[in-house]
């Protein structure tokens, strides 16, 4: 069959990129989801290779892939995790929606986009990428800081809320209106509460259903659990991914750790299939004239994450340094601005390659942000002080880089 | 030795271990299996000064270097003396008494130097320290009079038989 060589011959040189620019992202220590997108621009209409009969496995591969994102999130955190973290940090997860999501907004009302489109760049500002920041704090050793437990606990915030958000997006994305969207979004906080409930009291039991000491077995029913259980979020205008995400959080202990080792691979093939397909759908001589904008855009929410971080860390009562490493390092925007911006691509295709510009600037400059917020203002506010310092310390001697050596001990010569 | 747990929500957990000379370090215990062993200066408890990656052997390989075996590295320097541990069974008299009751160095001239619980080590414990079904008595003597004590220990060498000290 010549529609099936076809296929392959696009899916292998497609994925083969993937897997080389992704080889040679890991060697420069950057995340390879901007280079997926840039891959999935040249791959895509007016691209430079575009392609043909691949297009509805790619569609489906990605739906696939917000699927599967969204369970790893949920499989991460435990549903005790999400209530503590929800009781103590609430101030912190309000300030962050209220700092970071009218940019986004604004912007689009500034852009002539209306409501629909206001309330999805909106999400595009706000979330920040967890996935992203956890590596960052890996990779800078700052996993024992006293912030980073204050960093992680919006993020978690974030990812909860996306569990309401992402229902409401998608009622006025169908177009129901005010009191039908009013109406799918109280459904959906009630669908998260009765299932944060049903996890925190009962999650055990749906654990012990689903546990299998068979590796294919527990991948084959986690993963058709999640689908099924996605597919009617879907109907029930809840959105798919959100389901996924609550059948993360539902299961737990030795299930969660099981399904998560064996769908992380899963998940990082398919979502590097989603951030093409996004690619794909974004035409490339669309970006130049909103680039402009999204620089706008990723300067305003840059400062408005520092200034989310400050206060998250103030909370807790961390010095000002910490308070600038917080703001900084929850500057990344990733996986779920792309995710959002995906949903609402079909109604608002404006939001494409705006999203898709923005989360290229941010995915960049989070790590950078991340690491030179704090030398950075302590330069500049010591300069504009002029006046010597207790002790004096060289610029950016604040910070030991990332001391993670690859654990090999050098081999004694001779011998 | 204060520890404090943190969660680390999508991340792992932390540790906090603060010594008795005051130094702060923390281990964070990565989902994905790695160690992070971390020091910080006296200056600034709020940032690690400098850390650790550990894979899971290599983690394990450190606890077991650091787990404290004060025995085998005791040297008896060519006396004639002997260590033995010697569990506290449930049928021991002095079970929930101070060690002080059991009278061991003066009628066996052997010494008791530790108590190991399976939660912590108790070095040199004073006659009031209460014993409990469970520990382990580390015992430096003579043969002999280490195997007296393991019979007061025992219940069953209850008659003081000959302080056999001075080796």
């Amino acid at each position: 069959m010549h529609g099936t060589t076809t296929l392959l011959v696009e899916l292998g040189g497609i994925i083969l990129t993937l897997g080389l620019i992704g080889r040679f992202a890991g060697r420069f220590g950057l995340s390879p989801i901007p280079l997926y997108l840039l891959a999935g621009l040249a791959f895509g209409t007016g691209g430079l290779l575009p392609l043909s009969a691949s297009g509805d496995f790619i569609a489906v591969g990605a739906e696939i892939g917000v699927i599967l994102l969204l369970l790893l999130l949920g499989l991460e955190y435990s549903a005790s995790e999400l209530v503590t973290n929800l009781r103590t940090q609430y101030p912190s997860g309000l300030v962050d929606l209220l700092l970071n999501a009218p940019p986004g907004a604004a912007a689009a009302l500034l852009l002539g986009w209306g409501p629909v489109g206001a309330v999805a760049l909106a999400g595009v500002t706000w979330i920040s990428s967890s996935g992203v920041i956890a590596k960052i704090l890996t990779d800078l050793g700052r996993l024992g800081n006293r912030e980073a437990p204050v960093i992680l606990g919006v993020l978690v915030i974030e990812d909860l809320s996306m569990a309401v958000y992402l229902p409401l997006l998608t009622v006025l994305l169908a177009g129901l209106g005010l009191a039908g969207g009013s109406i799918a979004l109280l459904i959906a906080v009630g669908t998260v509460s009765l299932v944060l409930l049903l996890a925190v009291r009962h999650g055990r039991h749906l654990s012990r259903a689903v546990s299998s000491d068979d590796p294919e077995m527990l991948l084959l029913v986690v993963l058709g659990l999640t689908l099924l259980i996605a597919g009617a979020a879907q109907e029930l205008q809840v959105s798919a991914a959100v389901g996924a995400f609550l059948v993360g959080i539902a299961l737990s202990g030795e299930v969660a750790e099981g399904a998560r080792r064996l769908l992380t691979p899963l998940r990082d093939l398919f979502a590097a299939v989603f951030f093409v397909f996004f690619g794909l759908s974004t035409d490339p001589t669309a970006i130049p004239p909103v680039l402009l904008p999204a620089v706008l855009l990723a300067v305003a929410t840059i400062l408005t994450k520092i200034a989310t971080g400050w206060y998250a860390a103030r909370r807790a009562g961390i010095g000002s340094r910490g308070r600038l490493r917080a703001g900084g390092t929850l500057v990344a925007r990733g996986e779920f601005s792309i995710v959002i911006a995906g949903l609402a691509a079909s109604t608002e295709p404006r939001i494409v390659p705006l999203a898709t510009a923005y989360v290229l600037i941010l995915v960049i400059v989070g790590p950078l942000a991340a690491r030179w917020t704090e030398p950075a203002v302590l330069t500049v506010r010591s300069s504009l002080r002029r006046s010597p310092r207790p002790r004096p310390r060289p610029p950016g001697g604040a910070e030991r880089g990332a001391s993670v050596p690859d654990g090999v001990v050098a081999p004694a010569a001779g011998g | 030795m204060a520890t404090r747990r943190t969660s680390l929500p999508g991340v792992g957990t932390q540790f906090d271990i603060t010594s008795e000379s005051g130094h702060h370090l923390s281990l964070v215990v990565h989902q994905d299996g790695r160690r992070f062993l971390g020091f910080y200066s006296a200056d600034d408890p709020d940032q690690w000064a400098a850390s650790v990656s550990l894979t899971p052997e290599e983690a394990g390989g450190l606890a077991r270097l650091l787990e404290p075996t004060p025995v085998e590295g005791l040297r008896t320097d060519g006396l004639d003396l002997v260590t033995e541990h010697i569990p506290v069974p449930a049928r021991s008299p002095y079970s929930g008494r101070p060690l002080g009751d059991t009278r061991a160095r003066t009628r066996t001239g052997a010494s008791i130097v530790a108590v190991r619980r399976p939660s912590s080590v108790h070095p040199s414990p004073g006659p009031g320290f209460r014993l409990m079904i469970g520990d382990t008595l580390v015992v430096v003597g003579t043969r002999q009079g280490v195997d007296a004590l393991a019979g007061i220990i025992e219940g069953s060498g209850d008659e003081p038989d000959g302080s056999g000290a001075g080796g």
